[in-house]
């Protein structure tokens, strides 16, 4: 199971940096997802995998008997996934009206010519 | 001790952004509410910081969880310091967008979200768990995105994608390395991580977790080859907006680079040159960068860089004199940035552009107000007795001590071309004549008095604060010092947060 999901992270981060790497917008979206999902999945990993072993005292007992799975990190990805859910959603917008404006899916299209503002 | 007063700061900003969300499309009312909720702020700040000078460190244990396993909010010097400075850079802000932001803006939410992008702020500085720093960086780069964006011209949307990009790109480094970070240690308390840490036998291990916190602050407070992204966005948004980005955000990098460096991973002898190294390119690259800029804005951006530079430096040297530098420095960057491009927008009321060919003739037509902006460029470049020259002096003879000759010439260099772009500046904005064939759209003298007020007072205030510091760097001297000793010996910190059960 670490194996796997070791070389799940590894595809993961190498497959979010080619696409951040490339033109295309939408290309650049689906890295900065691929490189979020990538983290989460570290952290799922680095906080240790306890299988069938919720982190429950029994009544009878007043302290953890066993190994148990440690709570924190799913604590911690669904705070990083709720986070990373939110800036995907903005970047969507951002992305979709800048590509209505400048009509180009490229990312070296953007440089317009500075115009002022107040 | 524990103190529950710590949180002040973020809730007030919390609370007048919500009563703004209630008063939705009603601008006038929401520029009173910015205005008494941002000087409330303040009086909150100033309170924590004389308690936290006198009383020394103060926390508070988020629902009573004990330290390591709960949520812990520390308020030591640095932090209620850099709060007060937020606060006051806020206020000046805060004042200063009730006149300089269009209400277009305003109807779709600017108030609010610079409220929370202020609670996001203070948050940073106020917390002492590595994962509430990384959510609170969230807040802040969610709130930044939106004021990037809010009026969606062509210009601003295209900044803003480099920004978004950059800025993900390096929460996830940040959240990377916490998470290896909690891999090794199984704790996120900052004070029970710089204990733990020291029972962690792979070295190497440690250095490349470093390395991720070091890429990711290092993108937001815009380090040498992560730097691009700000030039190329800080120029579009509005002035009042490109303020408190230019003053806040990139320094809340430089901050939490002190407090994860001198707590978690005490910098080794590849780190310091590193930085060492960093510092001198950043310096050298954003100089280059400002020289050949003709506009305002984008010459003030590279100079934000360019200085950023000083400080990365002094972190590298990691010192007590060094930090002792930076430290000052920080402050005094706070305040003077903010109030540069503060002076960019008031500028451009003027005149209607920013660009250095058509503007001219400033001083022959407003005279006060020039002397006023002409302390705040000599405070940048750090002319004596004024605030940007007494951290250089630290920062000089430390690198000379520890012969660090390659940053006591970029040091100079430095400090040479900011001298040499403002003189260029102040020649070409306010001594040349008017061009003859520029037609000059002034929107500031049709205002009532109130409004040239409210665009005035907030340079006004802020460049009082940077002579304070400047002229009493005594006392300021005084303050860096005792929080060079709690950065360097972190004890009294890790006391103050876990009790005496560790020590």
């Amino acid at each position: 199971m670490e194996l796997l999901l070791i070389i799940l992270i590894g595809l993961l981060y190498g497959a979010g940096v080619y696409m951040i790497l490339r033109r295309s917008m939408v290309k650049l979206l689906l890295g900065i997802m691929f490189l979020g999902t990538g983290a989460n999945v570290l952290i799922f990993l680095l906080g240790g995998i306890t299988k069938g072993k919720p982190p429950v005292i029994d009544e009878a007992a007043k302290m953890f008997q066993d190994v148990y799975a440690d709570p924190i990190p799913q604590a911690l990805i669904l705070t990083a996934i709720v986070i990373s859910f939110a800036l995907t959603a903005f970047a969507i917008v951002l992305l979709k009206r800048v590509y209505a404006l400048v009509d180009s899916d490229d990312l070296d299209d953007l440089n317009t010519p500075e115009e002022e503002d107040i | 001790m524990i103190d529950n007063h710590i949180l002040g700061p973020v809730f007030i900003h919390l609370f007048t952004a919500i009563l703004q969300l209630v008063a939705w499309r009603k601008t006038a009312t929401q520029r009173v509410i910015s205005a008494i909720g941002s000087f409330l702020g303040l009086l909150v700040a100033i309170r924590l910081f004389t308690k936290v000078y006198t009383t020394g460190i103060l926390t508070l244990n988020a629902s009573n969880w004990e330290a390591p396993f709960g949520i812990v909010f520390v308020a030591d010097l640095l932090s209620s310091t850099l709060v007060l400075i937020t606060s006051l850079a806020g206020l000046a802000v805060s004042l200063f967008s009730s006149t300089g932001i269009s209400r277009q803006r305003m109807l779709y939410g600017y108030f609010p979200i610079f409220h929370f992008l202020v609670m996001g702020l203070n948050g940073a500085f106020l917390t002492g768990d590595i994962f509430n720093l990384y959510v609170w960086f969230e807040v802040i780069i969610i709130s930044s995105f939106v004021l990037m964006t809010l009026g969606g011209r062509k210009t601003q949307l295209e900044g803003a994608v480099k920004y978004m990009a950059l800025n993900i790109l390096a929460s996830t480094f940040f959240l990377t390395g916490i998470g290896i970070l909690y891999g090794i240690t199984g704790s996120l308390n900052m004070a029970d991580l710089s204990q733990k840490i020291k029972l962690v036998n792979n070295q190497f291990l440690l250095g490349i977790t470093s390395t991720f916190f070091l890429i990711g602050f290092g993108i937001k407070s815009a380090v040498f080859p992560l730097y691009y992204w700000l030039p190329s966005s800080y120029h579009t948004p509005p002035s009042a907006v490109a303020a408190t980005f230019g003053g806040l955000l990139t320094k809340v990098g430089i901050y939490a680079m002190l407090r994860v460096f001198s707590l978690i991973f005490i910098p080794d002898d590849f780190t310091r040159n590193l930085l060492m190294v960093l510092a001198v390119l950043t310096i050298i690259t954003g100089c280059m960068g400002a020289l050949i800029k003709l506009n305002i804005r984008r010459l003030f951006s590279y100079l934000i860089v360019c200085h950023i530079g000083f400080m990365i430096g002094g972190i590298g040297m990691f010192t007590k004199v060094a930090l002792m530098g930076t430290l000052f420095y920080l402050f005094h960057d706070i305040l003077v940035k903010t109030n540069m491009f503060l002076i960019a927008g008031l500028i451009r009321h003027k005149r209607g552009t920013m660009d250095m060919k058509s503007l001219g003739g400033l001083y022959a037509q407003y005279p006060k107000t020039s002397l006023l902006i002409a302390i705040v460029l000599f405070s940048l470049v750090g002319i004596p007795p004024l605030s940007g020259f007494w951290p250089k002096i630290f920062l000089f003879k430390e690198a000379f001590t520890l012969e660090y000759y390659a940053f006591v010439a970029a040091l100079v260099f430095g400090s040479f071309v900011t001298l040499f772009v403002i003189a260029r500046m102040w020649s070409e904005v306010f001594w040349k004549d008017v061009p003859a064939n520029v037609d000059i759209e002034d929107k500031f003298e049709p205002l009532p008095l109130a409004r040239k007020i409210l665009l005035v007072l907030p340079i006004g205030i802020l460049a009082a604060a940077t002579l304070f510091i400047g002229l009493n760097a005594e006392e300021i001297v005084q303050l860096v010092d005792r929080i060079s000793d709690q950065l360097l010996d972190t004890s009294a910190y890790v006391q103050a947060v876990l009790g005496n059960q560790n020590l």
